[in-house]
Order: structure tokens, then sequence, then C-alpha cells
């Protein structure tokens, strides 16, 4: 498939930052600074790339539990997620949402969630709302594979396909719901069937490569904003570190894991990138390095953020 | 004033509010040229269209998801599960999703959305379709909670509630929906938070939710005869909970009945008797307060069995009595 030099940096530059991002947090976590499930999504950045530059910045998603990466692709600032993922009053929620609960309603951003599954629901409805409205946007609904078992799946894809509503179900499939692999999880294996009882075209893609995954998404996309409905994208992706920091990880062996880190999503993208001269490593190498000038930032501003006031505890319960 | 069911009420708020802001729309199971299982819906189908009155298939969670998601977008969903029972397999998106996103995402976040229920025994509708959960709801921060006792009520709560930008839980007692009274003409909410006094009296407070409303005045008028002046405080609204009505009145009376359809342990009126005791009524209590509530039982089906196991009016009276021996 053909490239488009913007988009593909773009995409790079995505991912450079969530890996980046998302290493710092490891440093931050060894320095026992940061508290809290923290869930890693390298070696999936490339899901969360593909998937939002398929989308208008007024589209909408909803993502998951390990949704750092679904964040910053939608546009989130790094320092306002630090401050968040370390509690302070300057974070993306003030502190009172963290890791699993990110989300930026002026950036399309619907939200991170705690519940596997709990985003689809949210997504079909958003979707819902905008068809009331009279309003043109799409929700991608990013989840993992291990939600595609939850009930709140068939219930959502069933809805949104009978009223054809602008939504895209995204299946972000890392191969494990925590420790648990597909193969003990889904008596059908190949997820992408599970279209065919929903009368929704279903996708599948190599979730490995940003450029295909913004392609299938756009299509899907198209597909939504045209009045066509739901598609259901099933992207094959690794998460390369454990569910959490701190895993131990003995539920998978390194002959399995050795193949899919050798086709790392950065490296596939920066290869070709620089094949297709569309930048030089002196050029790339800068990205690199201003997102880690920026996340040192990040890191700064979070850090000499101050805590949320006493009474912030009780403010935010309800509007009005 | 004309006199209305409570099922016409609610009718007539969905359609007032409808008409009045094109962001406002149905969704539930049958609700459309059906009507909705208890007719509350009927004729708004053809008033306002399939678009505005959305019947789905039978899928709790997509329903409240799909409010939650439109609310949170700036739609005003007014949601309708068939049976309050239902709801366990909604209670993620209420719970978890639409309850807790204001607070989550540092308060960037509204879902003005309704998700209206009926609820409530003695239709012998056996245990999983007669129960009274309202503790379940206001027991989570983020909720509104309101149970209307007659069709005016319910019909300006209503109103009020599709216009609160929070996620209202709307109780409706099934054999209320049947029960006439009277409905003012014109424009008139009630605002949630409100409680209102159903009956004055100065030797015992009775606070009384739902149905259990018309059995607490039964109860009072019985208890006239013989000379003993029942005070009927209805909060009307669960939660956000008007203390100050209920500790002012027991402050009067120095004695309290509360009456709920739920069963006793860990219920609403637990919570009554709470707040009681924490506040400064406390000290004019002359007597043990006391519950009336359900048997500690699923709901059971035959109607002698059902009739035992509902609040009735001799044991509201007895309850009075126990305050005043």
């Amino acid at each position: 498939m053909k490239g488009d030099r913007s988009v593909d940096l773009r995409m790079y530059k995505t991912m450079v930052s969530i890996r980046s991002f998302e290493k710092k947090l490891g440093e931050l976590s060894r320095k026992g600074i940061l508290r809290g499930s923290i869930h890693f999504c390298i070696g999936q950045e490339a899901v969360a790339a593909g998937v939002c530059a398929a989308l208008q910045p007024t589209d909408y998603i909803t993502s998951h539990h390990r949704g750092h990466g679904h964040a910053i692709a939608k546009g989130a600032r790094m320092d306002l997620m630090i401050a968040e993922l370390l509690g302070k009053a300057t974070g993306y929620c003030k502190g009172k949402g963290g890791s699993m609960h990110i989300a930026d309603l002026d950036l399309g951003h619907l939200g991170a969630n705690g519940i596997v599954g709990g985003g689809m629901p949210i997504a079909t409805g958003a979707a819902l709302g905008f068809q009331q409205l009279g309003l043109p946007h799409v929700v991608a609904t990013i989840f993992g594979d291990g939600a595609i078992n939850q009930g709140s799946f068939h219930e959502s894809l069933n809805l949104a396909a009978l009223w054809r509503l602008p939504v895209v179900f995204v299946c972000e499939n890392n191969q494990f719901g925590m420790t648990t692999s597909i193969s003990q999880a889904s008596a059908e294996p190949k997820l992408v069937k599970r279209a065919v009882a929903y009368n929704v075209p279903g996708v599948e893609a190599d979730g490995m490569d940003a450029r295909e995954v913004r392609r299938v998404t756009v299509e899907a996309v198209e597909r939504a904003r045209s009045g066509e409905g739901p598609t259901l994208v099933v992207l094959e992706t690794y998460r390369f570190e454990g569910h959490y920091i701190g895993d131990p990880v003995v539920y998978r062996t390194k002959e399995e894991t050795e193949p899919w880190k050798s086709r790392d999503p950065i490296s596939l993208q920066r290869g070709r990138i620089l094949k297709e001269g569309f930048a030089t490593e002196a050029e790339l190498d800068r990205i690199d390095a201003d997102i880690a000038h920026e996340l040192e930032d990040a890191d700064a501003f979070a850090q000499n953020s101050p805590n949320p006031d006493p009474p912030d505890l009780y403010t935010d319960v309800y509007s009005g | 004033m004309r006199e209305r069911t409570l099922s016409q009420a609610v009718n007539e708020a969905l359609a007032e509010e409808m008409e009045r802001d094109a962001r406002v729309f149905l969704i539930g199971e049958d609700i459309g040229l059906h009507g909705g299982a208890f007719g509350v819906t009927k004729g708004l189908f053809h008033r306002f269209g399939p678009g505005r009155v959305r019947s789905t298939p039978i899928s709790e969670a997509a329903i409240a998801g799909a409010a939650v998601g439109a609310a949170l977008v700036g739609a005003r969903p007014v949601a309708e599960l068939m049976y309050v029972d239902f709801i366990t397999i909604a209670m993620d998106q209420i719970v978890n999703q639409g309850a807790k996103v204001k607070y989550m995402f540092g308060g960037k976040a509204r879902v003005p959305m309704v998700l209206r229920a009926p609820f409530g025994a003695g239709r012998a509708n056996a245990a999983q379709h007669s129960q009274s959960l309202e503790a379940w709801f206001c027991h989570v921060p983020g909720l509104k909670v309101v149970m209307p006792s007659t069709p005016a009520d319910a019909k300006g709560l209503l109103k009020s509630a599709i216009r609160d930008d929070n996620l209202v839980i709307f109780l409706e007692n099934k054999h209320l929906y049947f029960q006439k009274g009277p409905v003012p003409d014109g424009e008139r909410t009630v605002p949630l938070g409100t409680a209102d006094i159903k009956r004055e009296g100065k030797d015992v407070t009775v606070v009384a939710t739902g149905r259990q409303v018309s059995v607490a005045l039964g109860a009072a008028g019985t208890l006239a005869k013989e000379g003993i002046d029942v005070e009927v405080v209805d909060p009307r609204t669960l939660w956000p909970l008007d203390k100050e009505a209920i500790i002012g009145s027991v402050r009067k009376t120095g004695r309290l009945v509360v009456v709920h359809e739920a069963v006793k342990r860990f219920g609403f009126g637990a919570e009554i008797v709470a707040m009681i005791a924490e506040s400064d009524a406390f000290d004019y209590l002359d007597a043990p307060v006391q519950r009336v509530a359900s048997a500690e039982v699923p709901v059971p089906f035959s109607k002698f069995l059902e009739d035992l196991y509902l609040p009735d009016e001799p044991r509201v009276i007895d309850a009075c009595r126990r305050t005043l021996a």
C-alpha cells in the first residue's frame, strides 16, 4: 500500500510518543512515584496510531484499561496525562480518575474504562446521540479480545447494526485477556467470524502495521459516516509487556513472544519511512529527541504540580 | 384540575418535555406502537415517530449504555426498563459508568438522562418482576433517585428529572399506574429534593414512599378516629433527600415510623432512622423508632403469601401505636 508522507510521519511520532510515555511511567514506577494499576500497551502502538489517524479530530473514541496509547493518539497532552497518573490537581481528571479513566470530551475521547467491555455500550450510545442530534461524527470503540466475550459486545453491536449507528467496533486482539490466551477464552479463535452474526462486515488486519490499521479503519469510518452502520475490525497485535507493571508473566514462553517482538510496529514504520524516502535517519532521530524532551518537561510539570485540595474530594459528583 | 392516572401523568410529562426540547428522546423495550408493557408511552410513537420513540431489542445493558453515551454527547434520553428487576443486566452501565463518569473525568462530563422503571409487588408477578430495589441506587454517589406517590408528583418530578443534568433513576410503582389523582393543568414542575407533607399531624411522623404513602394515609385516617394525629411525610426524592423536612417533622411529633415496600434490612428506612439519630431531632424522640417494610424473603407468587409479604394498614397502625405506648 502506498504511503502518505505526513500521515506516516504523524503515525510514527504518535507511536514513539506512546512508547516513550510508557517507558517514562516504568521509570516513575521503579522510583516509587507512580501508584495504582498501570497497564502498558507497548507493542500495540500501531493500533492506537492507525485507528486515530483514520478519524477526524471531531470524531470520538472510547478506550479501555490499556488506554494510554489511544489517548495520546487522539491528541491528549502527555504532561496532563502524567499529572493525572501521579494524582495531581493539574491532571486530565484533577487526579480523580488515574490511568484507567483518562478522558477529554473536547478531544473526542469519551474515556478509558476500568470495566472490560464497558466502553462499547457508551460508544453505541454516543453514536445514537449523533444520529439523534443530526451530527456527522463517528465513534470508534476500541476494546480487547477479552471484552469480546462480554455480553456488552453482543448487545451493543447488535443494536448498532440494527439502527445503522455511526460506530466502528475495533477489537484490539493482543492475544491475552490478562493472563488468559485467546485459545483458552474463545471457542472460535477467529474473532472476525463474529461479524456474520450481526450482519456487518468483518475485517481483519495486521495490528503491528499502522498503515494497514489506518487503511481498514478509514473504510469502516466512511461506511459508518455514510449511514451504513458498524464494521467489526479485528487487529492482530501483541502485548510486549505483562498485564501490569510487575506481572511475572508465567503464562507465555520466549518462543511465543520473540516472533511478535521481531515485528515491532515502530521499527516497521521507521524502516518504511526511510525506505520510501519520507524522512532521513537524522530527521527521525530529531523526532525521537523532541519527544524525549517533551516527556522530561511533562514529568517535571507533573511532579511539580500540586496535589488536589481537600475540598476537591467532594466536588464533581453531581452537575448543577 | 383533571383526574389522571399516574401512567397518564407520566405520559403527559414525556410528551410535554419532548415537545419542549428536541434533544429528548425515549428508548426502551416495546415502547413504540405497543406503548410499553404498562402503556405509559401510548400514543407517543404516533406523535413523535420512531426516531424519538426508540423501541429496542431485549438488551438492557445496551439500553442503559445507549442512554449514557447519548447523554454524554448532548442528547437527553429517557430510558424505560420494563421492570426494575431487569436492571441487574444494566447495572454496569448505571453504576460503574453513568454514575461515575463526571467524577472520574474531573467534572468534564454530564449525563443528563432519566432511567424510568416500574417496581413493586402485589400483582402476582413473583420474585423477578416485583422488587423494590431503590436502596441499591441510593447507595451510589452520582445517582439521583425519585419515587413519586401521586400522579401530580409523578408528572412534576419527571419533568424536573428530564431537565436535570444528572442520571436520575425514576421509580414508578406498578399499582399506582392505574390509580387516579388530580393533576394541575399547564406547566408545573416539582423540584427534586423536596419532600411533601401529605397529611399534617402532631402526634407521630410517618415517613412513607411510593405506594406506601397511601397505606400510611389510610392508617392515619383510622388513627384519627382514636384521636391520634399522624403526620405523613413523603420524601418524593430519595436522593437528594430533603432531610430538613423529615427532621422538622420529628422535632414536632417526637415519634417516627418509616414505611417502605423494600425489605427492611439495609433499606431506605435505615438511612432515615440513622439520619434522625445523627440529628438534633434525636433529642426530641419520645419512643423507639419503628420500621414497617416487606418481609425479608424474595417476593412470593401466591396472593395469600404476597399479602403477608407487603406492608399494610394494620401494621402501620400497630407501629404508630407502639411509638405512643
